[in-house]
């Protein structure tokens, strides 16, 4: 009867973020009917590819310990550098080329100041938020890019049925899944976010770990910035603000924890898929935009909330099974 | 018995969750006059006075104050009923000045409720000039040396005006003629009619400064008496005085040649001139008290800290060990004393906190080979007999004894030549105690080498060839296992005896 109970423990804990998922996509289609229409899904699936991108990068350094405040800039930014490459030269893949070493580039200034300089990853990485956008706005003079002609190709064209941004977004979730569950780098990385000081001691080499982690990220939100400049057919130095937080309340909702050393793969495509659920139903039935940031970020409250009192029970369970405490106490 | 106690404490009992740290204690300080507390590490000595400085509650049993009953709720409330305490590790905010720190959580206010810092510099000054201190006021915290912070901290007590003030430990980290000024200060205090309780491990000066000794083991009183009636040899006999419990499984294993030379390791203010080396089978111990620098050497050879200068040898050759993983690849494993801290990724499960320190071993060609970890696991889980309900458990709700034998099984999947066990077996049960004890003699007769830092005197003594004392940030004594006893080493551990060179 236990074991029972404690199965479905883990069953509740394991899937109720699919189960609110399936939940929210049906109460969406019956609250709208253009909900299911096929304009409507493949348009949100565009529109959650960039996002959904940038939030399994931050699901690499939250599960590390870490997280990164500048992606929406630098996505900018290196949305902006591709653009023009792709204006000067005609190539779609030596702007693609140009947008992800942009985004490496900026993740290793980060990953220097936050490993080398032991910075706190907040800090660092709201710096390179307003540096990035900085640079963007100054590359461009502040004015948009226009005119791209074949470069929306990547952000608005299809392959068979399938828009080319979600097979981006495939590919790049498969590579993240198979980092975290099958390489030692993925293992390394839940080690150090859980406990760096019990990493190191177990030979972890805690610089490398973090500092791949920033370069991954920068390939993500390199490839995030094409995408988006694409879908929008201009090179917009504005452009993304705020993705930022989009990707990690995605994260957050899909159960990684902001303590380190917990988050899935799978967990943050469906938070991602609730909030873009959620901005889509509340769009078609023209819920007011200031309203839409309320209900967000109560989300994103409830999300912590929950992860926080979680955290709370596993850590008093332990507590209690952990009873030859002895001198541990001191 | 109507004698002048200004404090006295009776019946006093109180638990930890598995542990009884204090059992029935009866205490009392006679008005004007030094009571110290002696014991060994964990006998309930810092248990007891932070229920007289109301950090922690008692179970049961009362304390009372000129022989009048009061219940002591918090550190706040002891300082207003005249009890204030010195820690052993010292409680300031380094960013500060001496004279806000001084003030700490007791400044003066005016009538809106704003600080009178004119009244602080003034009492600041004097307070100083009383002492004779070279500090400015507005000096911070962090330029000063630890040896000033800690006769701040005694200064802060003595300005609040307290009749019974706790000192624990308070000459651990200031030098000799500090000593003796806080002696001078101590006894001014005394004839001022203060009550001082003196927890200390350094025998030779409770000698000196002591009117009354207590002595506590396991949660009790052992004995107490006026120091006139006692003498150093006593008190370290009843100290160590328990009999020894467990049963060691100790086998004799035949010594091979040296697996591990350590030449002249030093290390800046932390400790210095570590000579010593162990042999293929040896199963060697770090004996001291705390704070002795056992565990910073351990570290330092493990690659964890930073050393300044030494050699380091491994099976003869020397090696240069910088960091955790050239320890590793050299076969030189540690086990830290803080599980918590250094051990155990809590949220992860078992398996991987198993396999953690041998990644190589399940991550090749492209992909994590779950059945070959599975099964690495589940047999190093078996050898060591380790419960967990599945190897996918985090390891966070294990009990302590299970947690500490997985860290062990994150080594031993390594098949280490030297493991350094720091502390192995402190806070868990005697089962899982006997486990680690096999495991040792298991690889000692393999012939690799087993280090065990532990302050607890039965288990050294049980389980070794051979004993270094450590005192003071340096080797006092070697002790070979025909000659060990408690009183020996004890004796080196609080400095009252110094072996002449040390090979």
């Amino acid at each position: 009867m236990k074991l029972g109970s404690n199965f479905w423990s883990t069953v509740k804990k394991k899937y109720s973020i699919y189960m609110i998922l399936v939940g929210l996509f049906i109460v969406c289609s019956l609250a709208n009917p253009n909900f299911l229409s096929v304009n409507n899904l493949t348009n949100i699936s565009r529109q959650l590819s960039v996002t959904t991108i940038l939030a399994l990068g931050a699901t690499l350094l939250i599960i590390s310990g870490m997280l990164d405040l500048s992606s929406g800039s630098v996505l900018a930014l290196a949305g902006v550098f591709a653009v023009s490459t792709y204006k000067a030269t005609g190539s779609l893949l030596l702007a693609l080329t140009v947008g992800i070493l942009t985004g490496i580039v900026c993740n290793v200034i980060n990953a220097i100041m936050v490993s080398t300089f032991k910075a706190p990853p907040f800090i660092a990485t709201l710096a390179m938020l307003t540096v990035a956008r900085g640079v963007a706005l100054l590359y461009t003079k502040g004015q948009n890019i226009l005119q791209l002609g074949n470069f929306t190709e990547l952000g608005q064209g299809s392959i068979g049925v399938i828009p080319i941004p979600i097979i981006f977004l495939i590919a790049i979730a498969i590579l993240t899944w198979y980092l975290l569950n099958h390489t030692r780098f993925g293992r390394s990385l839940y080690a150090v976010g859980g406990n760096e000081e019990a990493a190191i001691a177990s030979g972890i080499n805690v610089h490398n770990v973090k500092y791949t982690a920033f370069i991954i990220n920068g390939i993500f939100v390199g490839i995030a910035g094409v995408l988006f400049m694409s879908r929008v057919n201009a090179g917009l130095p504005n452009g993304a603000i705020n993705y930022e937080f989009t990707a990690l309340t995605a994260a957050i909702i899909g159960g990684t924890s902001f303590s380190g050393g917990i988050g899935t793969v799978g967990g943050t495509l469906a938070g991602a898929f609730i909030v873009g659920f959620l901005d889509n139903i509340m769009n078609l039935n023209n819920v007011d935009s200031y309203m839409q940031q309320i209900v967000r970020g109560t989300i994103i409250a409830l999300a912590v909330i929950y992860d926080i009192r979680s955290r709370n029970r596993r850590a008093k369970a332990t507590l209690v099974k952990a009873e030859d405490l002895g001198a541990d106490k001191k | 018995m109507k004698e002048n106690f200004k404090l006295r404490v009776s019946q006093i009992e109180k638990s930890f969750p598995g542990v009884k740290a204090l059992d029935k204690i009866d205490f009392a300080v006679k008005k004007g006059s030094v009571h110290v507390l002696c014991g060994e590490n964990g006998a309930g000595k810092s248990t007891l006075m932070k229920i007289i400085n109301g950090i922690y509650q008692p179970d049961s049993g009362q304390i009372y104050i000129d022989e009048k009953p009061v219940k002591i709720n918090n550190p706040i409330q002891a300082r207003t009923l005249g009890i204030s305490m010195i820690f052993q590790e010292m409680s300031y905010v380094p960013e500060m000045t001496v004279e806000e720190n001084l003030f700490l959580g007791n400044l003066p206010v005016k009538r809106f409720g704003n600080v009178n810092w004119k009244e602080v510099r003034r009492r600041t000054k004097e307070l100083l000039l009383a002492e004779n201190l070279p500090y400015s006021p507005t000096t911070p915290l962090k330029d000063l040396t630890i040896s000033d912070i800690q006769m701040l901290e005694i200064i802060k007590a003595i300005s609040y005006k307290s009749d019974i003030i706790i000192m624990d430990e308070p000459t651990s980290a200031i030098t000799l003629k500090e000593v003796e000024k806080l002696f001078v200060k101590i006894r001014e205090l005394k004839a001022r009619g203060v009550s001082i309780i003196y927890i200390s491990h350094k025998l030779d000066e409770v000698f000196q400064i002591a009117d009354d000794i207590t002595v506590l083991r396991d949660g009790t009183v052992v004995e107490s008496h006026p120091k006139e009636e006692l003498d150093i040899e006593t008190v370290i006999a009843l100290m160590v005085g328990r009999k020894l419990t467990t049963t060691f499984p100790k086998e004799h294993v035949a010594i091979g040649e040296d697996m591990l030379q350590v030449e002249n390791l030093n290390c800046t203010n932390v400790f210095h001139n570590i000579n010593f080396h162990v042999k293929k089978g040896e199963i060697l111990g770090f004996a001291g008290l705390m704070g002795a620098g056992r565990t910073e050497v351990m570290r330092a050879l493990f690659g964890l800290d930073p050393k300044t200068s030494g050699i380091v040898k491994i099976k003869g050759k020397e090696v240069t060990i910088k960091n955790v993983r050239q320890s590793i690849d050299h076969g030189m494993v540690m086990l830290s004393e803080d599980r918590r801290r250094y051990g155990i990724i809590p949220m992860r499960s078992v398996k991987e906190n198993t396999t953690l320190s041998n990644l190589k071993s399940v991550f090749y060609a492209y992909r994590n080979h779950k059945k070959v970890e599975k099964k690495l696991v589940s047999e190093i889980l078996n050898k060591m007999r380790i419960k967990t309900p599945t190897i996918d458990t985090p390891i966070a709700s294990l009990s302590g004894g299970n947690q500490q034998k997985v860290v062990l099984a994150k080594w031993m999947i390594r098949n280490p030549d030297i493991l350094i066990l720091d502390e192995p077996t402190r806070g868990i049960d005697v089962g899982a105690k006997l486990e680690i004890y096999k495991l040792m003699t298991d690889l000692a007769k393999e012939g690799k080498v087993v280090i065990i830092v532990s302050s607890e005197l039965p288990e050294v003594i049980g389980m070794c060839d051979r004993i270094y004392v450590m005192a003071k940030g340096t080797i006092t004594g070697e002790i070979n296992r025909g000659d060990f006893s408690q009183e020996l080493i004890m004796r080196y551990a609080t400095g009252t005896l110094t072996a002449e060179g040390v090979n």
